[in-house]
């Protein structure tokens, strides 16, 4: 077992499917030498060499439907999209092009290519650099979508992801890349579609993903001084989603509360709320509520970024009102 | 037009320079610019009879060049194709059979009838389909490209797509990209004059689309598109250069639409006498006088119409797609 940063830990993962398989190659803005803006793609130069980490212009739009064409004939390409901001350029070869090819060619070919970028508010970045643009994504049938926040996850869902024969858009968090954690030795490979139960608990069910989880369980621990038993169950990935977890977990508990960074106006947390309502709702105490971003562009100040992302105390707050 | 038909400096080796092209090739052009002529004319009787739904875009009086391209390209080459496809899957090798059944929406389709003619295609010819979007394919094509170079084969991608895509910015990037990579692949840009209505003096102030190459280190060439065998000469050049490894080339290859955009756009906005020029110098016509002695051509055209009914009368006893088997392969 070994302590990694998030970013080394999705270094390591690029690093073994690379090695494993001839086939994969990464594709990206300053991901050579310079390693990625977040270092996640350190070293693949030197040890893969250029025909398969490939530093390309800045022109998202074709390099990402130059995956799809890669992907088309048999290559396991790993494109890094710096912001997911910048995924708003690419959106054509996304939701037009890569979800839609395996369904309309009638099966005849797949698109096994996975988008990295990465997202999240917290460093003065602003409006353009700071998005959590998921609901985007989940929203197109035929994509799924994957959003890590331990190291361990990262790892095992990344080198998941590439093995996957459809289109993953995979959405780290720029707050993560330096945070620690376990990554066990050897082949870590997390699958998709199964949430994590981070902390076990008896009172509410936090329903949350990516950095949020991080914000849950502290939330969890202050709440459990208080006598407040909180399960936190990390989804992990949005889709393929783990319905059975999450309506376990509120049927147990009867009072679910749904936490993410994205602005709460169409989130997935709308969506899940209304699938634990509709699925589970003799089970429940009370309604599903929802903890999100503010209906804002993202701005430049620090006092006023902070306060358009859940913090610790709005998640206390939320479950002091359920219980 | 010459009569004889000869290949210029660099051509291919079963033709060496100044050699007549061979009998079997220029019969194979002639075989799917006939087809596809007959396959769009059929496509439009069987829309107006129903038996057709959505968009359809036929590719009438563009058919040469389809034909010419696909004439220099191995089976295992890939080519990307657009909305005004019916040409390109041809000339890569379809089964007019399984076309016409996808084009009308049934099981037995290239694709299950869940594509229809603008999402068409045949993946055991390498064809890797149609698009809905202008442009969309050209950097799905550039990336086929790349997947060849990361793969180490010697194969090229063909990307067709037109005057109008190329006033779309994933034109320029990819351009960009494949020359700066030095990528196997042959654009070719059929200029058709017309971007759905907006005629091409109203949609660029560059009058001559195969300038736009250089601008990317990609050579540009433009070439009669109405006359198949000097398509085929320029793309064999750039398939073997592509092959050689020594990257992109640009290929305009200027036409004229015979019609509208679409099935139900009458193209009442298209220059009359432009277009008289243009149907005087008709694909097959220009392909039926390189082949004027050629007794095989009556043959071939015979085999196309049996081929062609035969297509019709398998598109309309292919089943409609199962309503219950559609909905139990939706996971959630």
């Amino acid at each position: 077992m070994a302590e990694l940063m998030y970013r080394e830990a999705l270094n390591r993962a690029l690093f073994e499917e690379m090695e494993r398989d001839p086939l994969v190659f990464v594709m990206g803005e300053t991901i050579g030498e310079r390693g990625g803006s977040y270092k996640v793609t350190e070293g693949l130069l030197k040890r893969f060499g250029p025909r398969r980490v490939v530093d390309t212009p800045i022109a998202e739009a074709s390099f990402t439907g130059m995956a799809v064409g890669a992907a088309l004939i048999g290559c396991r390409p790993v494109v890094e999209i710096l912001f997911i901001d910048f995924a708003m350029l690419v959106m054509d070869q996304i939701v037009n092009q890569a979800a839609k090819y395996h369904f309309i060619s009638g099966g005849q070919g797949r698109v096994p290519m996975v988008l990295r970028t990465q997202g999240g508010a917290g460093n003065g970045l602003a409006a353009q650099h700071s998005q959590s643009l998921e609901a985007l994504f989940y929203h197109v049938p035929g994509l799924k979508v994957v959003m890590p926040a331990t190291p361990g996850d990262a790892c095992g869902l990344l080198k998941a992801a590439i093995r996957d024969d459809d289109p993953v858009i995979f959405i780290e968090h720029k707050l993560l890349y330096m945070t620690k954690g376990e990554v066990p030795d050897g082949e870590v490979l997390v699958p998709l579609g199964k949430a994590d139960v981070k902390k076990a608990g008896r009172d509410v069910s936090l329903i949350t993903y990516s950095r949020m989880t991080l914000t849950c369980l502290e939330a969890a621990a202050a709440l459990e001084k208080e006598g407040i038993s909180v399960e936190v169950v990390d989804l992990r990935s949005l889709v393929p989603l783990d319905k059975e977890t999450i309506l376990e977990s509120a049927r147990r508990t009867g009072r679910v509360v749904v936490v993410h960074e994205a602005a709460r106006r169409g989130g997935v947390g709308g969506d899940i709320a209304a699938m634990i309502m509709e699925e589970a709702y003799d089970d429940l105490d009370g309604p599903v509520v929802r903890i999100a971003g503010r209906n804002t562009p993202i701005p430049y100040n620090l006092n006023i970024e902070k306060v358009c992302i859940p913090s610790v105390e709005d998640v206390i707050e939320g479950v002091l009102k359920l219980v | 037009m010459k009569e004889e038909v000869t290949a210029a400096g660099g051509g291919p080796p079963d033709a060496a320079a100044g050699a007549p092209l061979d009998r079997g090739l220029l019969l194979g052009i002639y075989r799917n610019i006939y087809a596809t002529r007959r396959f769009e004319l059929q496509c439009i009787e069987l829309y107006r009879e129903g038996f057709i739904r959505g968009y359809l875009h036929p590719y009438l009086g563009e058919e040469a060049i389809a034909a010419g391209v696909c004439a220099a390209l191995r089976r295992s080459d890939y080519i990307v194709s657009t909305h005004r496809g019916h040409g390109h899957c041809i000339s890569k090798g379809a089964d007019l059979k399984r076309m016409m059944a996808e084009i009308m929406g049934r099981v037995d389709g290239y694709c299950a009838g869940r594509g229809g003619s603008m999402h068409i295609s045949s993946r055991k010819d390498n064809n890797l389909g149609a698009n809905g979007i202008v442009g969309g394919g050209i950097p799905i094509a550039t990336g086929a490209a790349m997947g060849i170079k990361v793969k180490g084969t010697d194969q090229v991608v063909v990307d067709f797509f037109s005057d109008g895509a190329s006033n779309n910015g994933v034109f320029a990037e990819s351009l960009n990209l494949a020359g700066v990579f030095r990528l196997p692949i042959v654009y070719v840009l059929e200029n058709n004059h017309y971007a759905v209505s907006t005629p091409i003096e109203c949609s660029t102030g560059c009058c001559d689309l195969a300038g736009r190459g250089p601008a990317f280190g990609v050579p540009g060439v433009c070439v009669d598109g109405n006359d198949a065998v000097q398509v085929y000469q320029e793309t064999r050049r750039a398939v073997e250069r592509a092959r050689r490894g020594e990257g992109p080339t640009l290929i305009e290859a200027k036409t004229f639409r015979h019609g509208g955009h679409h099935i139900n756009d009458p193209g009442l906005y298209m220059d009359a006498q432009k277009l008289a020029e243009w149907k005087a110098r008709d694909p097959i016509l220009l392909m039926r006088r390189v082949l004027a002695e050629e007794p095989a051509v009556a043959e071939i055209e015979a085999r196309v119409d049996r081929e062609l009914e035969a297509a019709v009368a398998f598109g309309k006893n292919s089943p409609e797609p199962s309503v219950e088997e559609f909905l139990a392969a939706i996971s959630d």
